[in-house]
């Protein structure tokens, strides 16, 4: 069982999922490296959030192996809590906490989980907004920003508990077309500084420029993956040719 | 989302109150004939009203049963703990005043001018009683002086309260056998100060409840949630009068004989679980209205299950519903009155005492209610007040 690389940050051994009797998830296996940057793409429905979900246990798989950095992720609530802190996660509707200022939605996770004192958890997080373009934000609320700017907030937020990986879900789907670049910019800085990312996004230019790998879903099973030249030039599947065909 | 650029062309503002006048009272003729219609209305009734307050309404009752109303039949020569008790609230709304300002300086300040107000009243009354209501606004000065000291901390203003609401019941009770504060017995207490408790205890009490009750009615552990919807579906099947009743007659059946929970102990326990069995749905309500994303969110930047209601969830689903919980707070402040039916003498109850005691007084019973209503009105209305002051001052941020 312990075959597993120390360069794989992540491992998928034959990950299966149900909602009820709905199957969401039909036997994932995947590996994904250190530092590597992995697009994830597919249909409506394909499973590509569930997915990511289950690696930081949003969503519980209900058969098969998933090991986070050498932690399995069991029932346990200290593995689970363990590979959360591990992850930092992104969500397609923000997600911010709209009670809290910007600068207390950043530092919230740092002095509760990580015990900083604030002063410490106030000045990483200026740091974080500074690297995200919006140090002027701090003291709003989330409610009074853009969504570009929230969401460049929820980068902030995840990246304070200094994750090794970074998990997106749609980044930039609920976003007016002038905000999505906004938000680009960051992820592609963020994956050139050589932190591991998974991204489920249809933003397939941010895939050419920085994905390492594209991994395409449907039906709840992956129907191919390879590097981005690869995959877009020579599809080997027609599901993912009629695919590239619609969105590109 | 707000525009926050800065922009040129002003909105339209009227000039002044001519403008105003003309603008909402007189736009056409059909308006100013209705503000006619309503100033003549207006003048017929408060003309009314006021001419029957200051001739033909008779105010003994009231004028001379002051201590009645306030506090029952609270021993008189102990009556220097009650004076204690508002004093240490005076000096905790000075500091409070100093460290929050906003509505709480609007309420220290009515409260000032009430107690001023009482001390130059023209009714019958000691001169030290008139004194120290005249010291009290001084004690709020005091206060508020000593909260400009950097070592005040709002937590610790926060334990004064919490402090003070626990010095206030053991100085009510004192202590069986003590010289100093010798044990006076719960159904002598009355008037104001009981209605106050009583509501006082039911809020305080049934809010953590409530809130326990939600969170077990939500549990994913199938005993918990069952116990927690069996009890705020039996409690708020039935009417609080029953629940007093089962509390003070039923409950004693019960219990063994040593074991005697006293009276005024039983009502406010009963009004505790008729209370937090409503604020459980309450805050129901506010949990479910809060959208999975924020729990999902709170999870995966590391935080507990505790901290995710503690810090994320909860926080929202109580600013949503505070308007319905200030609602149900001044509701339980009004049906303090029922605690007559098992045999306390609150302030509703008082005013049919003071009815009683003298025979000339039997038929003022207008000038009795009136006042207790007006009493009654003064403090829902500050609750309301506050609950609106209390949303404001949340609601920064919110779209
Ligand atoms: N909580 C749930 N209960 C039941 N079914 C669910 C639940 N969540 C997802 N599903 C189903 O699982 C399947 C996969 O959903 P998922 O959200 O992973 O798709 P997706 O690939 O992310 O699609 P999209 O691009 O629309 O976000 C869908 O058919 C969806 O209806
Ligand atoms: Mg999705």
């Amino acid at each position: 069982m312990t075959e597993m690389n120390n360069d794989d940050i992540i491992v998928c051994r034959d990950v299966h999922k149900w909602f009820g009797d709905f199957q969401a998830l039909c036997g994932i296996t995947t590996t994904i490296a250190r530092g590597e940057v992995v697009v994830i793409c597919g249909p409506s429905g394909s499973g590509k959030s569930t997915f990511i979900r289950t690696i930081n246990r949003l969503e519980e798989h209900q058969r098969g192996d998933i090991i986070v950095d050498g932690i399995k992720l069991t029932n346990d609530i200290r593995n689970i809590a363990a590979i959360r802190q591990e992850i930092g996660m992104v969500f397609q509707q923000f997600n911010l906490f709209p009670h809290l200022t910007v600068l207390s939605n950043i530092t919230l996770a740092p002095i509760w989980v990580r015990k900083w004192a604030k002063a410490k958890a106030d000045e990483a997080a200026m740091e974080l907004l500074e690297r995200v373009g919006i140090p002027e934000q701090a003291l709003k609320y989330p409610g009074q920003l853009s969504g570009g700017q929230q969401q460049r907030v929820a980068i902030a937020r995840a990246l304070a508990m200094q994750p090794k990986i970074m998990l997106f879900d749609e980044p930039t789907s609920a976003l007016d077309p002038e905000m999505i670049k906004e938000v680009l910019d960051v992820m592609v800085e963020l994956a050139r500084s050589g932190i591991t990312m998974i991204v489920v996004t249809h933003e397939m230019g941010f895939a050419r420029e920085v994905a390492d790998r594209i991994i395409f879903f449907d039906f709840g099973k992956i129907v191919e993956q390879n590097t981005p030249d690869l995959f877009f030039e020579s599809p080997e599947h027609d599901r993912t040719k009629l695919f590239l065909s619609q969105i590109l | 989302m707000e525009a926050t650029t800065e922009t040129v062309v002003k909105p339209p503002t009227f000039f002044g109150p001519v403008d105003w006048l003309r603008k909402s009272l007189f736009s056409t003729w059909f308006n100013t004939l209705l503000t006619f219609l309503s100033l003549w209305l207006l003048y017929v009734v408060l003309r009314g009203a006021l001419t029957w307050a200051f001739t033909t309404a008779d105010w003994a009752p009231v004028t001379n049963s002051l201590k009645l109303f306030a506090v029952g039949q609270y021993p008189l020569d102990q009556m220097w703990r009650l004076g204690v008790i508002i004093s240490m609230i005076c000096f905790l709304m000075g500091v409070s005043w100093r460290l929050w300002g906003g509505t709480v300086r609007t309420f220290a300040l009515a409260m000032a001018v009430a107690l001023g107000v009482m001390a130059l009243m023209p009714v019958r009354m000691d001169l030290t009683l008139r004194l120290w209501f005249l010291v009290n606004p001084a004690l709020m000065a005091l206060g508020y002086l000593t909260g400009r000291s950097p070592a005040v901390k709002s937590q610790w203003v926060m334990l004064g309260w919490l402090l003070s609401f626990v010095a206030t019941i053991v100085l009510l009770s004192g202590f069986k056998g003590s010289a100093l504060l010798p044990r006076v017995a719960t159904n002598l207490w009355g008037g104001l100060t009981l209605t106050f408790l009583l509501a006082l205890v039911g809020i305080v009490a049934s809010f953590p409840i409530g809130v326990l009750l939600a969170l077990g009615r939500r549990s994913s552990l199938p005993v918990v949630k069952a116990m927690c919807v069996l009890f705020i579906e039996l409690v708020r099947g039935v009417p609080l009068v029953t629940i007093l009743f089962m509390a003070s007659i039923i409950l004693p059946l019960f219990l063994p004989d040593n074991l005697r929970i006293d009276r005024v102990l039983r009502a406010m326990t009963g009004m505790t679980l008729f209370a937090a069995a409503y604020m459980a749905e309450n805050i129901r309500g506010g949990l479910q209205a809060i959208p999975r994303g924020q729990e999902e969110a709170a999870k995966a930047v590391g935080l507990n299950g505790f901290q995710t209601m503690a810090l994320i969830v909860m926080p929202q689903a109580l600013r949503a519903v505070i308007p319905a919980i200030v609602g149900q707070f001044i509701a339980l402040f009004m049906d303090t009155t029922l605690a007559v039916i098992v045999g306390l003498v609150e302030l509703l109850a008082i005013g049919k005492t003071v009815l009683q005691s003298r025979p000339e007084w039997l038929l003022l019973d207008t000038e009795v209610y009136l006042f207790i209503a007006a009493v009654f009105w003064v403090f829902t209305y500050s609750m309301s007040y506050a609950s609106r002051q209390l949303e404001v001052a949340l609601g920064v941020g919110e779209r």
